[in-house]
């Protein structure tokens, strides 16, 4: 197809009516709701999140109103302890992450003129884990099993059944849910932002809010693992009695402080950045300019994502650690003001420099950011150690992690829900009701907590049901309180703004006039995402590319059409986003739902301790994920290559590092080695909190010959899947199978030979934390096998079944990756439990 | 751009090589932690004249140097016209080298930030 063919009005209405018909969603009461378009999931995602946001707040609410006056007796101190551990998780895993994911699964394709997300049905997949374990934990409060432990739920407190009960579970296994569709949005998020931009798209292109995600996904990779890590450890003390952080069996409470706080400080920019980078995309919109300094926005979101992982210790500053080491993160946390600072100028400097136009999304994002800077200047007082001991656990951490999460997170999305409600529904909100809840929420927000400076310095602690009269902090609070209904009738006039928004007219289209791709959609929604895919010659193409938009809609770049009656989207390279293949996306399909049913049935059953029942489910969860992956992923294509205008063809099929697929299981094995490096952190954390580790009497496992014999089978075990990947490229088909059968066979030896070593010394995890570490190590480790063995299986049927040949091999490829990372696996378990000993 | 030029000027830029200055400071950071704890745990006492750390923060500072240094010589490359936002090889080189160089001020600051503490305390209390 030449550029000359879209002239012709017939041939473009006949190719919209083709996008039309391959992207048209599913209909019907039930069906509907298997659609993967991310316009749709993105939405449904959305508006969970923003419900749970609201009850989270209603939450919150009623802790503000028994704290009004002194002695109350609204709620009693076991509804409280449910309130605010409540509050603060679903808050956290309920709204923030989970919102910034939504708000990219919508925005991500637009702003990078793709049709989709690489991997539609994941995105499916990872709302409806979230939606089920979401109404799990949030749930709870209403049978009084809510989680009570605070929102960071230390041991022992929390470990020991006599002291806490099912709420503890209930928020260990259901946000271990959440954060399983975390992890999973964070892949999809990362493939789309490298793989998926328009041609000519190259890196110093990228729209900022691509950037900021790309890093926010990048860093929830190595944030939520050690938590995932810590859950597992946590639910091991609890449900079998593995005394990891039992300090009288060699366990250590801080051992969970640690792992918990990894995850919990990045955690605060993983919610902060993603909201700060929505300004990145309005501040130049209403500054009328490009953003100043685009490398030092680069600068700011890498730059706060390394640092932020040098942070987590500021957490623990009242534990005891040699103050050495509190030092190093006191420092660390002094540096990261640098990179934020950077940013919030680099934003002053173009609304500087522009002609600024004043609307209701900017009086958000300005209001927000002078809450955020008193929020950021709290907290370099609280990371000098010696201030941080006087306000530890006061209300001045309470007002400054809620002017940092106000001003960081939720005002930024008020910004953005105003900024981009056009682009999602085709109308926009009302100015005025905009500008009154601003107005509320802001000076709702600085009523409710920067009287909380001033209680907890004059000694209020946080988490207490009530205080007496005496302290004289009755004036403080009830400040704090008719702040929190003032900020909550702010939140309450932006529904009622949003609740009308039906009735409004439509508004034009691009109604701010930005110069990013985004703008291009329709206020009559198509679903199709983009006409054509663009070729990108600027950072603000709709300003600065002539005729842009028109081109684009008359189909004149690239992939304007659906021949083959297929969903499809273009495939770039890295770095410099040139085009590289076409790729089939995910269809409507019920699939993901019911894998994340079963998978749900897995985390709900075992906190239950219904643990029959609970495997079962995982049996389904992994049956399912089979027949998905078998019918929706490699397909072999019917042809080669599809030309997509401009007399440019590509490959309809990719494996190996170029491929989506392939980029995929690389970084969801990064995230699992990362996990794995929480427990064995676990096990040297142990060595060095006890003069001798492991304890003499129990040094004899789990032995040497059983480690090193799983080592050996491990290893021999990828290299013959490395040899199978070989020798399949070379055409020896059967003889890769071959390698494939032995393979497997030595993965499955390999989980008997790790498992044997632990029992065959008949060591007894319920008795010390020596040998729960070393048992939960060689689970993990025969676990990989086991799931080493099903992919070297899957691989082998692949090829049987002729849905795998030498050209089309992205199966093994993909299974290859995996397997690097089993065998570094194998290697530091079995030298960790097998050699470790025998040098201490 | 040409394969011609210094050595620096030929080194492949990508996003690999955009973190390593702060991956240095987190590989200085996180050795610093661990041999504090460790010492201070298994010892029971800090190292007096720690030398090793001495070593460590200057190859640290060397290292975020010398990727600075490349990063510098690599954004002055010339090429397209300013403002340098075009979509051309060399402006995306340029908008990398010049990320990588941001990065290697923080991290060298960064480093410094880590150092300090070992001036100032000597002690495991």
């Amino acid at each position: 197809m030449s550029l000359h063919d879209q002239d012709d009005p017939a041939l473009r209405a006949a190719q919209e009516e083709r996008l039309r018909a391959v992207w048209a969603p599913p209909r019907g009461i039930f069906l509907r709701w298997t659609d993967c378009n991310n316009n749709r999931v993105g939405v449904w995602y959305v508006l969970t999140a923003f419900g749970f946001m609201l009850f989270a707040g209603v939450l919150a609410l009623i802790m503000r109103t028994q704290l009004a006056v002194p002695d109350n007796d609204l709620v009693g101190p076991g509804t409280f302890n449910q309130l605010f551990t409540l509050h603060g998780s679903m808050m956290m895993f309920l709204f923030a992450v989970p919102m910034f994911e939504a708000v990219s699964i919508i925005l991500l394709p637009q702003l990078l003129g793709a049709r989709d997300l690489p991997f539609p049905r994941l995105s499916a997949f990872g709302y409806w884990s979230f939606l089920i374990g979401g109404l799990f934990v949030g749930g709870s409060i209403f049978f009084n099993a809510a989680p009570d432990g605070g929102w960071f739920m230390y041991p022992p407190l929390t470990t020991r059944t006599d002291l806490s009960g099912l709420g503890a579970d209930i928020w260990m296994l259901g946000l271990s849910f959440i954060e399983v569709s975390s992890v999973a949005a964070a892949v999809e998020l990362i493939v789309g932002v490298l793989k998926c931009r328009p041609p000519g798209m190259r890196l110093n292109l990228m729209p900022l809010y691509a950037w900021y995600i790309l890093v926010v996904a990048v860093m929830i990779l190595f944030a939520f693992p050690p938590l995932i890590a810590g859950d597992i450890l946590f639910e091991m003390e609890r449900l079998l009695d593995w005394p990891f952080f039992d300090a009288r069996r060699g366990g250590d409470p801080l051992l969970w402080q640690h792992l918990f706080w990894i995850f919990g400080h990045p955690e605060v920019y993983i919610i902060f950045l993603p909201s700060i980078a929505l300004f990145a995309m309005l501040v130049p919109t209403f500054a009328n300019r490009h953003l100043l300094g685009y490398p030092w926005i680069v600068l700011a979101a890498v730059g706060t994502a390394f640092l932020s992982f040098g942070l987590w210790v500021h957490h623990m500053f009242t534990t005891g650690l040699p103050k050495i080491s509190l030092a190093f993160f006191s420092a660390a946390s002094e540096a990261v003001a640098i990179p934020t600072g950077v940013q919030i100028f680099v934003f002053i400097a173009t609304l500087w420099a522009g002609r600024v136009t004043w609307s209701t999304p900017l009086l958000y994002a300005t209001g927000s950011l002078a809450i955020f800077v008193i929020g950021g200047l709290t907290g370099v007082m609280v990371a000098v150690a010696p201030f941080d001991w006087q306000a530890h656990d006061s209300y001045f951490v309470v007002a400054h992690l809620h002017y940092v999460l106000i001003g960081g997170t939720l005002m930024p999305l008020f910004a953005g829900l105003y900024y981009y409600w056009p682009l999602v529904t085709g109308k926009k909100l009302s100015d005025r009701l905009g500008r009154i809840a601003f107005w509320m929420l802001f000076v709702g927000a600085n009523l409710t907590f920067f009287p909380m400076h001033l209680s907890g310095l004059m000694g209020m602690p946080r988490r207490v049901f009530t205080y007496p009269a005496e302290l004289g902090l009755g004036g403080l609070n009830m400040a704090s309180t008719l702040g929190a209904w003032l900020f909550a009738a702010g939140v309450a006039v932006i529904c009622v703004d949003l609740s009308l928004s039906p009735r409004r007219v439509r508004a034009v289209r691009n109604p701010w006039n930005a110069g990013t791709l985004e703008w291009l959609a329709h206020p009559e929604d198509e679903d199709w995402g983009i006409r054509s895919v663009p070729l990108i010659e600027s950072r603000y193409p709709i300003w600065d590319q002539t005729d842009f938009v028109r081109k684009v809609d008359e189909g004149r770049f690239f992939l304007p059409d659906a021949e083959e009656g297929r969903r499809e989207t273009i495939v770039t390279s890295v770095l410099d986003a040139r085009p590289l293949a076409v790729i089939r996306l995910g269809t409507p399909s019920i699939k993901p739902m019911l894998t994340a049913v079963a998978l749900g049935g897995v985390f709900i059953l075992t906190t239950y301790h219904l643990y029959w029942a609970a495997l079962v489910s995982g049996v389904a969860t992994l049956a399912m994920a089979l027949w998905w992956l078998w019918t929706g992923t490699a397909e072999i294509p019917e042809k080669p290559c599809k030309p997509i205008g401009h007399g440019l063809e590509l490959p309809l099929y990719l494996s190996g590092p170029s491929a989506p697929g392939w980029w995929a299981m690389f970084i969801t094995m990064m995230a699992d080695a990362t996990a794995f490096s929480g427990l064995i952190f676990g096990y040297f954390f142990f060595w060095t909190r006890h003069a001798d580790f492991p304890p003499v009497a129990l040094a004899d496992g789990p032995g040497m010959a059983w480690p090193m014999l799983a080592l050996f089978l491990g290893i021999a075990s990828w290299l013959l899947t490395l040899g199978a990947r070989e020798v399949h490229a070379r055409k020896h088909v059967d003889m890769a199978r071959l390698c494939l059968l032995v393979a497997l066979l030595l993965s499955l030896a390999g989980i008997g030979a790790g498992l044997a070593g632990p029992w065959t010394h008949g060591m007894d995890p319920q008795a010390h934390s020596y040998p729960a570490i070393v048992w939960t190590l060689a689970i993990w480790a025969a676990a990989h096998a086991g799931v080493a063995a099903i992919m070297q299986g899957y691989a082998l049927a692949r090829s049987l079944a002729g849905r795998m040949d030498p050209v089309h091999d992205a199966d093994l490829r993909n299974v290859t990756v995996y397997m690097h990372f089993y065998a570094l696996t194998a290697i530091v378990t079995y030298a960790t439990i097998g050699l470790f000993p025998q040098v201490t | 751009m040409s394969e011609r030029g210094k050595w620096h000027e030929r080194l492949k830029v990508t996003l690999w090589t955009l973190i390593i200055p702060p991956a240095i400071w987190a590989g200085h950071f996180l050795a610093s932690y661990l041999w504090a704890a460790i010492s201070c745990a298994k010892a029971g006492r800090f190292a007096s004249f720690p030398l090793l750390f001495v070593i460590g923060t200057v190859l640290a500072l060397l290292m975020i140097g010398l990727s600075g240094w490349i990063a510098w010589a690599q954004a002055r490359l010339p090429g397209n016209p300013p403002p340098h936002e075009d979509s051309t090889r060399i402006d995306r080189l340029r908008f990398l080298a010049k990320s990588t160089l941001l990065l290697a001020g923080l991290s060298f600051v960064g480093v410094l930030f880590t150092a300090l503490p070992v001036i100032f305390l000597r002690d495991c209390r």
